[in-house]
């Protein structure tokens, strides 16, 4: 055993990644409940692309087949109901660990230098999750996969001079057809995936480059020289990691310590996950909405179009605005400034758990405005949410421009309870 | 890159009593035992999903052949699983014929499995004038043209009616019995059938004994 | 770990569903392990909803398996269409020919109660009522101007709006008090409501023929998960019982 890891180490650095990745990995102890997601969306991703896989062997792209290929899945395919409940359930618990994901970073600072790479990269993964998502809804060709593929390749009309051109392009044919089925189902399995694994690739290359945030935003490679040799951790470090810097005894090693963690978090999820696709897989309507089960008719409209809750705050921000140009330019300006987000925040804490009380109400009140936004994208329209996501869109712009503000001298500010000197359990 | 096992890092912080190892190892054993049957039952829908789907089993079902209206001497082709099967009514002059070329043949007593074990005789079917075959080559997979009236005599001497498949050259009798030095092996196959009643065949399906 | 479950919670606002009309519905209360109840159901759906109606998604052969009827049977008793039992649940008239005596061609009734829910099903088929203004004769409270003729009228009988006098603010005023039958049809009122339960039943059935079996499947999944939970969690608390 021994002499065919030492000859396949010679050939290719196996053991060497793991060490340096797993094994001999730093990660800050005191990682909490926030830090699973980024694990689960990594497993999510790889049962995505598993029965994805598994999907395509019957499903048929074809604007003629594909609905009743989808009702063969369910009904034909031996266990093709649990491949398919895996999919769909695995769409929506994406979104949702990748938007509790994003949400620890805005709370610890893990945006903030050094992490802007690590974000942006993240933010990537997230519009490129946007798109596949966005692309696989239309592929069973029920009635909400026409109107939605319809209103959002409309939005490309917007654009001045060439926007009609454009959304014929994107079709493929004069109106959402089985030629714009066809192109969306090769970027949904081939071209999209590709993207996110690569994606994936690069946010985890460059979070190990840096180390990972901790809940107190507190660094645990310090300079090299500066750490008292019983101040160092006890665990063995790989050299990549040593070599640089001096490593606090706050950390352990990311397997098994974290992953083992992870692990116990998957399974709580796994018992979330298996009891949505099991026993409520429509999840009342919001992960397989109603209008969906009925074949796509170009000719009838469904009474009240939504997209898939994941995208509704977005489209809550669309609706706002009372120009069409204007109402594609917010939403985009909405996806745009969660990209920036590292520049917006001049400030020097990480952690809100050591940042100003303004900053704790800021942040606490965009994440409202962003779940209110969803439920106002969501639901039918009526008069008052007009004027309710109008102010909801100008709140969640707000939340960038006063971080804009105080952020810049916030740590001069008295009254902060000091960032501590060692990570505090 | 010295160290490769994971325990390297366990022995520097653990005082490593012995009784603690033992606790370790034993659920490190035992949830990667418990772990592995969550992996083994996730995979039973990959596999099970690869079945033949009830579309493929409604097309492969059982095929019932009305078989009153076939003359003596004539074949008549029926699909069964999307394949062909040949039922021929054999003349008595036929069936007398094929015990004299068993001579020329790989497996003249079809000792191969390639009948149910109610054909295993000189006439490979349950009544001897009714021949059940499915008519594809054992070689590669063609289908072999059935050639009659002496036609079938200058691939194999003295036979006049037998089956010849164009792909390669592979030669079968009445029986559907395979001839010496052809690329096919094997005799060719018997699907599993039965008489519903004189005028009607049930072909997929034996009769329970 | 509070604030995830509040966040969450408010990710899942109540369900607002988009049905026609804002006429109450009833609530359906079917029994999908109720094998009487779903027979029952698809000899309704195949004697007065197969004529013009599909099922196409869901072949004889499933339904009979599903509902414990024998194929031999089914396919003698209930089986109007098609050659094979395997075949699919298809109407016998062309959607063309149905087009044009409908205006609009019948819609596949195979994910049915997957669109509309349950309840709506349930409540649609108890509200015709009688409107010599309509193509049909009839009309309907949840779905207004419904282009659909009473197809369970021999079985409810004439069912009429009945309105009831009543003294509101010291002033007789007619006031609507559902629908009533004339008493004319094969079955009373109660009975009624249950066939129709049957068909609603079975129509949810046919949805996702699938679910008892995944519902199954997902207890013994989620049993399994609180084992496994036993044993990882103890592991990781093995190994991290020396970080402090």
């Amino acid at each position: 055993m021994k002499a065919l890891l030492d000859w396949i180490e010679y050939r290719i650095p196996m053991m060497r990644v793991a060490n340096m990745h797993a094994i001999q990995y730093p990660a800050p102890k005191n990682m909490n409940f926030w830090y699973i997601f980024g694990f689960l969306a990594t497993i999510v991703l790889i049962n995505q692309i598993v029965t994805g896989i598994w999907l395509t062997m019957s499903f048929e792209p074809s604007a003629e087949r594909a609905f009743a290929s989808v009702e063969y899945i369910m009904r034909d395919v031996e266990y093709g109901y649990i491949l398919r409940y895996m999919h769909s359930t695995g769409a929506s618990a994406f979104f949702i660990v990748v938007y509790l994901h994003m949400f620890r970073g805005m709370m610890y600072g893990s945006y903030q230098k050094p992490r802007e790479l690590l974000w942006l990269f993240g933010m990537f993964i997230y519009l490129a999750l946007m798109a596949e998502a966005f692309m696989g809804y239309v592929l069973p060709w029920g009635q909400m996969s026409y109107w939605g593929a319809q209103v959002i390749v409309s939005l490309f009309g917007a654009i001045p001079v060439v926007g009609p051109d454009l959304v014929v392009w994107i079709q493929g044919d004069y109106v959402i057809s089985g030629a714009t089925l066809n192109r969306f189902f090769a970027l949904h399995v081939i071209a999209l995936p590709l993207v996110i694994v690569i994606l994936v690739f690069l946010h985890i290359v460059a979070l190990h480059e840096v180390g990972s945030n901790n809940p107190d935003g507190v660094e645990v490679k310090r300079k090299k020289g500066s750490l008292k040799e019983e101040e160092k951790t006890s665990f063995e470090m790989h050299e990549y990691y040593t070599k640089k810097y001096d490593i606090i005894d706050d950390v352990v090693p990311f397997f098994p310590h974290i992953v083992l963690k992870d692990l116990v978090a998957f399974v709580v999820f796994l018992a979330f996950f298996s009891y949505v696709m099991f026993f409520n897989p429509e999840m009342g309507g919001y992960f397989l909405e109603h209008p969906n089960f009925e074949i796509a008719n170009p000719l009838k409209t469904p009474e009240h179009i939504f997209p898939v809750w994941y995208f509704t705050p977005f489209y809550a921000i669309l609706k706002a605005v009372p120009d069409k140009l204007l109402g594609v330019i917010a939403m985009f300006a909405a996806i745009i400034a969660l990209f920036l987000l590292p520049w917006f925040d001049r400030g020097t804490i990480r952690s809100w758990r050591y940042r100003s009380g303004l900053h704790k109400v800021n942040l606490l009140v965009f994440a409202a405005v962003f779940v209110f936004l969803g439920y106002l994208g969501g639901t039918p329209q009526e008069n008052w949410k007009i004027v309710a996501s109008q102010i909801a869109t100008v709140m969640y712009f707000g939340f960038f421009g006063l971080l804009w503000i105080y952020s810049k001298n916030e740590h001069e500010k008295e009254n902060l309870k000091p960032v501590p000197e060692r990570i505090t359990k | 890159m010295s160290n490769v096992s994971v325990d390297a890092n366990d022995s520097s912080v653990a005082e490593s009593q012995p009784q603690d190892n033992t606790r370790r190892r034993f659920l490190t054993v035992a949830t990667s035992v418990v772990g592995g049957a969550g992996v083994v039952g996730a995979a039973i829908p990959f596999i099970g999903s690869w079945n033949p789907s009830a579309k493929a089993r409604a097309a492969g079902a059982d095929v019932e052949v009305d078989i009153s209206k076939v003359q003596p001497g004539q074949l008549i082709r029926v699909i069964w699983r999307s394949k062909p099967v040949w039922v021929v009514r054999r003349t008595p002059e036929l069936l007398a014929s094929l015990e004299q070329h068993e001579n020329q043949l790989k497996d003249p007593n079809s000792e191969q499995e390639q009948q149910p074990t109610f054909a295993q005789n000189r006439y490979r079917s349950l009544k001897e004038e009714y021949l059940v075959l499915v008519g594809i080559c054992t070689h590669l997979g063609c289908s072999p043209q059935h050639l009659k009236d002496g036609a079938f005599a200058q691939y194999a001497e003295g036979v006049s009616e037998g089956f010849f498949c164009p792909c390669h050259g592979s030669k079968f009798d009445m029986s559907g019995r395979v001839f010496e030095s052809v690329p096919a092996p094997l005799n060719l196959v018997v699907p599993p059938y039965q008489y519903l009643d004189d005028a009607t065949l049930l072909i997929g399906q034996e009769a329970e004994a | 770990m509070k604030k995830l479950v509040l966040f969450i919670s408010l990710l899942v606002p109540s369900l607002v569903f988009a049905a026609g009309s804002n006429y109450p519905l009833d609530k359906a209360n079917y029994d999908l392990t109720d094998k009487a109840s779903l027979q029952s159901g698809a000899m309704l759906f195949n004697n007065y909803c197969l004529g013009c109606h599909n099922m196409q998604y869901q072949r004889y052969s499933r339904s009979f398996e599903d509902l414990g009827i024998p194929v031999e049977l089914g396919a003698e008793l209930l089986q109007f269409t098609g050659e094979k039992p395997t075949d699919h649940i298809k109407s016998a008239i062309p959607a063309e020919s149905a087009a044009t005596w409908f205006g609009a061609p019948p819609p596949d009734l195979t994910l049915v109660a997957r669109v509309r829910g349950a309840d709506w099903l349930y409540t649609y088929l108890r509200t015709f009522y009688v409107d010599e203004n309509k193509t049909f004769g009839v009309n309907n409270k949840v779905f207004p101007d419904v282009g659909m003729p009473h197809v369970l009228q021999e079985l409810q009988g004439t069912p009429r709006e009945a309105k009831e006098e009543r003294m509101v603010d010291g002033e007789m005023v007619m006031l609507n008090a559902g629908i009533k039958s004339d008493g004319d049809g094969e079955l009373d009122a109660a009975q009624y409501d249950k066939a129709v339960l049957d068909l609603v039943n079975y129509l949810v059935y046919v949805g996702e023929p699938s679910r008892l079996k995944s519902e199954a499947i997902g207890r013994w999944v989620l049993m399994f998960l609180v084992v496994l939970f036993i044993f990882v969690y103890l592991l990781k608390k093995e190994y991290w019982r020396d970080v402090h």
